[in-house]
């Protein structure tokens, strides 16, 4: 597996960011990432963002989560 | 003259004289200590426990700790852990040529004043410098001697099914705090080691209830390693429940970070007690009254069975929880 | 949102788990390629929770455990090198080559250090201007371009004295050759959601293309797993076989554009060896020509000696479903968690080892 955690970027200088996961602050390249902005979600893995994830896509499938979790109370 | 420590501090000549009597004697100075003879002679009565520990870590100050407070919680709680309560200790150093004197009056400052806390005295020492490169800074060795109060017996033997798991509060806080400054892996957290002095609150539990099974203090290989040991030496099952395991956010997030699970992260103020269920309540309470386990809870329960340690997990499953197998090192993978 | 505790709601967890009860009719068997999909099934007892028509295989775990002893034998003759300073992923330090470990050498003088990222072994190489610095770049798809964001950070920086030993494997290869070499047993791939990141989930087509097995990216927590099971399983009772993504807010199907640029800037594909599982065209990076100033193999004469390869190791049929550790020779005797042989021993999630440690499979019902 590829070990990576969600983190929150707080600042941007140059390809580095300053970004907390779960209340720890680390500094991490975006080199990969040139797209992420603050406040944005980025995967962190070793160091490097690998991607931005995407909150809208998030909350839907938490969303359909909670349908699925709904129905199943429904059965029982 | 010179601000660090030369290999003729421990040449048995004047300056390591000068050093023993101003930095280590002075701020430590009790009657039995300042006698200087070769050997400390005390006053002794009662069952007696006797332990020791040698201590490296790296670095040898981080939040929330240092080498000394290390060297004097350490022992003194492996003292508490069998029911003693800590009364003398001895304090040895091997240090590396070179090291700044400055450094050495910051340990022993934080020394005195975790024995001022755990209520220990120093009564004998050693201290020999080594060539520059021949150790890393600084290591200390402690070994302590406490009393067993009448009646009181403990040990990883003794877990009985129906027995109560309590633990003193949020796991992993020392090991990640000391990982946050080690070279290559910095990261900025305000996690603070744990390491404390845990004799007061053992005396406490022990005063609620006497009949306490086990007492251990979950350090390297932390929690899982620990209740891994006392199931195996009692030969019992003991279940605990994950969502009743305190970690704080930091830790858990450093751990997700790094690869670690914090039940394998290390532990310098923390127990694990093991009490029958009828005074699990009044211990807990003991627990919570005392400086270094506000944040005690029940996180599970022994059971008949065989040496193993499992764990209900918050999808209403479980799984074994295995020891500890190599050292704890970060992983991408 | 934070992306974390959300994905771990043992309610929501329930009601996917019901669905795959109430959904799964066929018996199905699935294999997680990924360790980390391991990791999650097994601290949150997922096996143990899902129902008796649905079998769960673990995959080759991760790209540490699947290195070959001839290229752990190249690093720990790079780290013998007097004055070299190997930086290296944690992972890598214990697993054994052919004769011995990054551990050992260490501990015969070796200067080895563990670092989280590539950003601490540059660090290292700046602060060490007169020595060199080798990292091992070890890793699938999702560390590869972090190593070779390494590479073009040293040219930029003109750091001289920093190189890497690309050890890299890609998944997609070693997946068509399992598939390729016989029978498999398969009827769904959790895919690995942090290699998808960066490839998309279009690297995963051809599975359900070619040979008709479901495939499902995944997310790590207990939540994306579920639901990847819940996925696979409509698609097996369907009986339509196709790609489709459970970990929709970290993965595109054509993946990060930039890492891919990145990789393919400073990376070629070359075949590599795979421990238990022998040489695979394709599997593996080579650093290009252009940049042969930072392939450590270029740079250094590396003589690690013969190669001793273990025989009767059969973690490959293992990994396709054919086989169960018990089957193996090597198994509890010449191959141990603390003497590992083959993948599935190296990896602490391997079948190997969880049979090993738990006689089964980690479960207790």
């Amino acid at each position: 597996m590829c070990v990576a955690v969600p983190a929150l970027v707080k600042s941007i200088e140059g390809s580095l960011a300053r970004v907390e996961i779960g209340g720890i602050v680390r500094e991490v390249s975006l080199r990969l990432t040139p797209e992420a902005r603050v406040g944005d979600y980025v995967i962190v893995h070793t160091g490097y963002a690998i991607n931005v994830l995407d909150q809208a896509e998030g909350e839907e499938t938490l969303r359909l989560f909670e349908e699925i979790a709904r129905m199943a109370d429904g059965e029982r | 003259m010179s601000d660090r420590i030369l290999l003729a501090h421990g040449s048995g000549g004047t300056l390591a004289h000068r050093l023993v009597e101003e930095r280590f004697v002075k701020p430590l100075l009790n009657p039995v200590l300042s006698k200087l003879d070769d050997a400390a002679v005390v006053d002794f009565a009662g069952r007696l426990a006797f332990t020791t520990d040698s201590y490296v870590v790296n670095p040898i100050f981080f939040p929330g700790g240092d080498i000394g407070r290390l060297a004097i919680c350490g022992t003194t709680n492996d003292l508490a852990m069998s029911g003693a309560r800590p009364v003398y200790l001895s304090l040895s150093f091997i240090i590396e040529e070179g090291f700044l004197l400055t450094d050495i009056d910051r340990i022993i400052s934080s020394i005195r004043e975790t024995t001022e806390e755990a209520e220990v005295k120093i009564v004998t020492g050693d201290t020999k410098v080594v060539d520059r490169g021949s150790a890393d800074k600084v290591y200390i060795n402690t070994a302590g001697i406490g009393v067993v109060p009448e009646g009181v017996s403990l040990s990883g033997r003794n877990a009985q099914p129906g027995d109560k798991v309590l633990l003193s509060g949020p796991i992993g806080d020392h090991g990640i705090a000391v990982m946050s400054k080690r070279e290559g892996l910095d990261f900025s957290t305000k996690v603070e080691s744990d390491c404390a002095p845990l004799c007061e609150m053992v005396a406490a539990m022990i005063a609620a209830s006497p009949k306490i099974h086990c007492l251990r203090d979950p350090t390297r290989g932390g929690l899982a390693t620990t209740l891994n040991e006392l199931a195996s030496q009692s030969n019992v099952r003991i279940v605990i429940e994950e969502e009743r395991i305190p970690v704080r956010d930091e830790v858990l997030a450093a751990c997700e970070m790094l690869g670690f699970d914090p039940l394998y992260v290390a532990n310098e103020g923390k127990l694990v007690a093991l009490v029958p269920a009828s005074d699990a309540e009044r211990v807990l309470a003991a627990m919570r009254k005392s400086k270094y386990g506000k944040e005690a809870v029940l996180i599970g329960e022994v059971k008949e069975g065989s040496s193993r340690v499992v764990m209900k997990t918050s999808l209403g499953t479980s799984r074994l929880i295995d020891m500890l197998t190599g050292d704890l090192l970060p992983r991408i993978c | 949102m934070k992306f974390a505790s959300e994905f771990r709601q043992g309610k929501l967890a329930q009601g996917l788990l019901s669905k795959i009860r109430g959904a799964s009719k066929r018996p199905a068997r699935f294999m997680e390629f990924c360790g980390g999909h391991t990791v999650t099934i097994f601290r949150y007892g997922i096996r143990q929770a899902l129902p008796e028509t649905i079998m769960m295989l673990s995959g080759p775990g991760c790209p540490i455990c699947v290195t070959a002893n001839a290229d752990l034998d190249k690093a720990i003759a790079l780290a013998r090198i007097p004055g070299l300073i190997i930086a290296t992923f944690g992972d890598a330090i214990r697993v054994p080559g052919s004769y011995t470990s990054l551990q050992v050498a260490r501990a015969e003088g070796a200067d080895v250090r563990i670092v989280y990222s590539t950003l601490d072994a540059l660090r290292i190489a700046e602060e060490n201007p007169g020595r060199k610095v080798v990292f091992l770049g070890i890793g699938f798809e999702t560390t590869a371009p972090t190593i070779a964001a390494s590479v073009l950070q040293a040219k930029e920086d003109g750091l001289a004295n920093y190189s890497v030993l690309s050890l890299h494997k890609l998944c997609p290869p070693v997946i068509k050759a399992l598939l390729d070499s016989g029978e498999v047993a398969l009827d769904g791939f959790i895919c690995p959601g942090h290699v998808s990141a960066i490839t998309g989930s279009k690297a995963w087509e051809f599975i359900a293309r070619d040979y008709g097995i479901s495939c499902v990216v995944a997310g790590f927590e207990p939540l994306d797993v579920l639901q990847s099971v819940d996925m696979l399983v409509a698609q097996v009772e369907r009986g339509e076989p196709m790609v489709e993504i459970a970990y929709r807010r970290g993965v595109q199907p054509e993946g990060n554009t930039e890492a891919l640029r990145l990789m393919d800037e400073v990376f070629e594909p070359c075949s590599a060896e795979w421990r238990g599982m022998g040489t695979i065209p394709d599997s593996g990076l080579r650093l290009k020509d252009d940049y042969r100033r930072f392939d450590a193999e270029k740079v250094f004469e590396i003589d690690p000696g013969p190669t001793r390869e273990p025989s009767g190791c059969i973690c490959g049929e293992i990994l396709q479903g054919l086989k169960t550790p018990h089957d193996c020779p090597l198994f509890g005797e010449a191959c141990t968690p603390e003497e590992p042989v083959g993948p599935c021993m190296v990896s602490s999630e391997g079948s190997c080892s969880t049979y090993y440690r738990y006689g089964g499979g980690g479960i207790e019902r």
